[in-house]
């Protein structure tokens, strides 16, 4: 059993704020859910599945699926953190290859910047009974960049990686976003601007970093019976993975991710291989995770990866393998300190052909998306989908 | 030159299943799991082993030495330090701190030595110093 061809991207949302100081995050949700139902030509009481993580607001789907009315008789609240909505993809499209829903909702939203959120530099416990590993990691000061930072440590010296390679993923990002209306940076940046930059953590640079924003997206999976019935072009799930990769009990190994094993299930069940990809959207939580994940993926051998990057090379239009053309993360959005749901987005615009005209790939047809969520350094969930165009 | 500064630091919580590592940490012993079944070293310690599933595991006394298996020193915050994984003599790599050194001249693969940290009203942390 698969879920090749079972299931379609047939609705996606992303909310144009980056500042949301006058909207409640129940209300993101719920906006960000019509606008991806108004997308697809559905409408609410068409949804019977329902897909969220951590940063709906509740337990688990409840308080969502009661603010926005919605019926599902299927939901699903898999938490991998930022990578979650690349694993509800899969999950939805499972569900409808079961018969279990038809109309599957995903949404994401949150406010970390109205909050005034230390996303990065702060560390944080999550309060109540603490998870096991809390006693021998919390009370060293673990952040999220810190942790990302050593996996670019121990990447540059093994390697050779440096810290100009990292930067040129920020410069690509950089040339994309100028296009994109919404993005938090629009600015073109130069590889020295990105290593001149303030240092957060060794050797993670402010600009290696990504924004920290507000707002939200939504996506809507149905299945081939709906697709068909609806005006807009399809885009067919044919692949997918995940994978949960931890300290293995003390044998941590920081040079590759959960993208291995993530993406070696998704290609396998897609049947195609990474050099037959005309777009990639790749998790930029900083520039590390990108070079990481594509190597992991297998876009360049181990250790390779600064020199598949440099030059320009992920750049659309003259770079081999364009990537992130909405500017990702790094430049655009970030919502909820996840960002797993916008690589699915633009994702689906590559292949709808509806991506920014500068940024646009020529007969996009195959396309992957994938996530990290948690911490490189510490215990994080892959999620990879490989999207067809029919 | 970024001379580590004491800063400080949350105590750890320890529970039924860690209160001997602990115990062992306020008296400058560095403790590691090991498996009897498989032979296997852990860290953080667990009393089933995450290798085998044996429930047959063991409390050993580390060397307290090993080396530094990565690291960062996090410039944003109000007093600079360096987060490390340091891989231990008998092989674990344990989340640590590296302490009482130049933060400029740390180094991966370098020799350190554990050191002990008070904490805020818990027992210390087990830290690394260059050897």
């Amino acid at each position: 059993m698969s879920i090749k061809g079972k299931a379609y991207i047939a609705g996606i949302y992303e909310h144009p704020t980056r500042l949301a100081t006058d909207i409640s995050l129940a209300q993101i949700h719920a906006q960000v859910a019509k606008g991806a139902l108004d997308d697809a030509g559905l409408s609410k009481n068409d949804v019977d599945g329902y897909f969220c993580a951590g940063d709906a607001p509740g337990l688990g789907p409840m308080s969502m699926v009661e603010y926005m009315g919605l019926k599902p008789r299927h939901v699903d609240s898999t938490d991998t953190g930022g990578s979650s909505y690349l694993l509800h993809v899969a999950h939805a499209a499972e569900a409808i290859a079961m018969g279990k829903c038809k109309v599957a909702l995903i949404t994401l939203a949150g406010r970390p910047r109205a909050e005034g959120m230390a996303t990065g530099t702060v560390p944080r416990s999550r309060g109540g009974t603490p998870t096991p590993d809390e006693p021998f990691e919390f009370p060293y000061g673990p952040t999220v960049v810190n942790m990302y930072a050593m996996c670019a440590m121990r990447h540059m010296h093994e390697f050779g990686t440096t810290a100009e390679q990292l930067a040129w993923i920020k410069v690509a990002a950089s040339h994309h976003a100028q296009y994109n209306e919404h993005a938090l940076l629009r600015d073109v940046v130069t590889v020295e601007q990105v290593v001149n930059s303030p240092m957060i953590s060794d050797p993670l640079h402010r600009l290696d970093c990504c924004v920290i924003t507000d707002g939200g997206g939504a996506i809507v999976v149905v299945a081939p019976e709906i697709a068909a019935k609806l005006k807009r072009p399809k885009v067919k799930l044919i692949g997918a993975g995940e994978f949960v990769k931890t300290q293995m009990g003390g044998k941590v190994d920081l040079t590759y991710s959960g993208a291995r094993f993530s993406g070696a299930t998704a290609f396998a069940e897609a049947g195609v291989k990474p050099s037959d990809m005309k777009y990639v959207s790749i998790y930029d939580s900083f520039t590390i995770t990108v070079l990481m994940q594509l190597e992991d993926l297998g876009f360049a051998e181990k250790g390779k990866g600064g020199k598949l990057v440099a030059d320009g090379n992920l750049i659309s239009g003259t770079g081999k393998l364009p990537f992130n053309t909405d500017g990702g993360g790094l430049c655009s959005n970030h919502p909820a300190n996840r960002g797993g749901l916008t690589k699915v987005l633009e994702a689906v615009r590559q292949l709808r052909g509806e991506a920014h005209p500068k940024v646009q790939v020529k007969n996009c047809d195959l396309a992957l998306a994938h996530g990290t969520g948690g911490s490189l350094g510490l215990r994080h969930g892959s999620g990879t989908v490989i999207l067809e165009r029919e | 030159m970024a001379e580590s500064k004491e800063r400080k630091l949350p105590a750890p919580t320890p529970s039924a299943e860690t209160q001997a590592y602990w115990d062992a940490a306020a008296k400058g012993k560095l403790l590691i799991r090991k498996c009897t079944s498989c032979g296997e070293l852990h860290h953080y310690p667990r009393t089933i082993c995450p290798f085998c599933f044996s429930d047959k595991t063991e409390w050993i006394e580390a060397s307290g030495k090993g080396t530094i298996y990565s690291y960062s020193v996090m410039r944003r915050a109000p007093v600079p330090y360096a987060m490390a994984y340091v891989t231990l003599a008998e092989g674990p790599r344990m989340v640590t701190n590296i302490v009482d050194c130049d933060l400029d001249k740390l180094k991966c693969d370098q020799p350190v030595k554990v050191v002990f940290k008070p904490t805020d009203g818990g027992p210390p942390l087990p830290m690394f110093t260059p050897a």
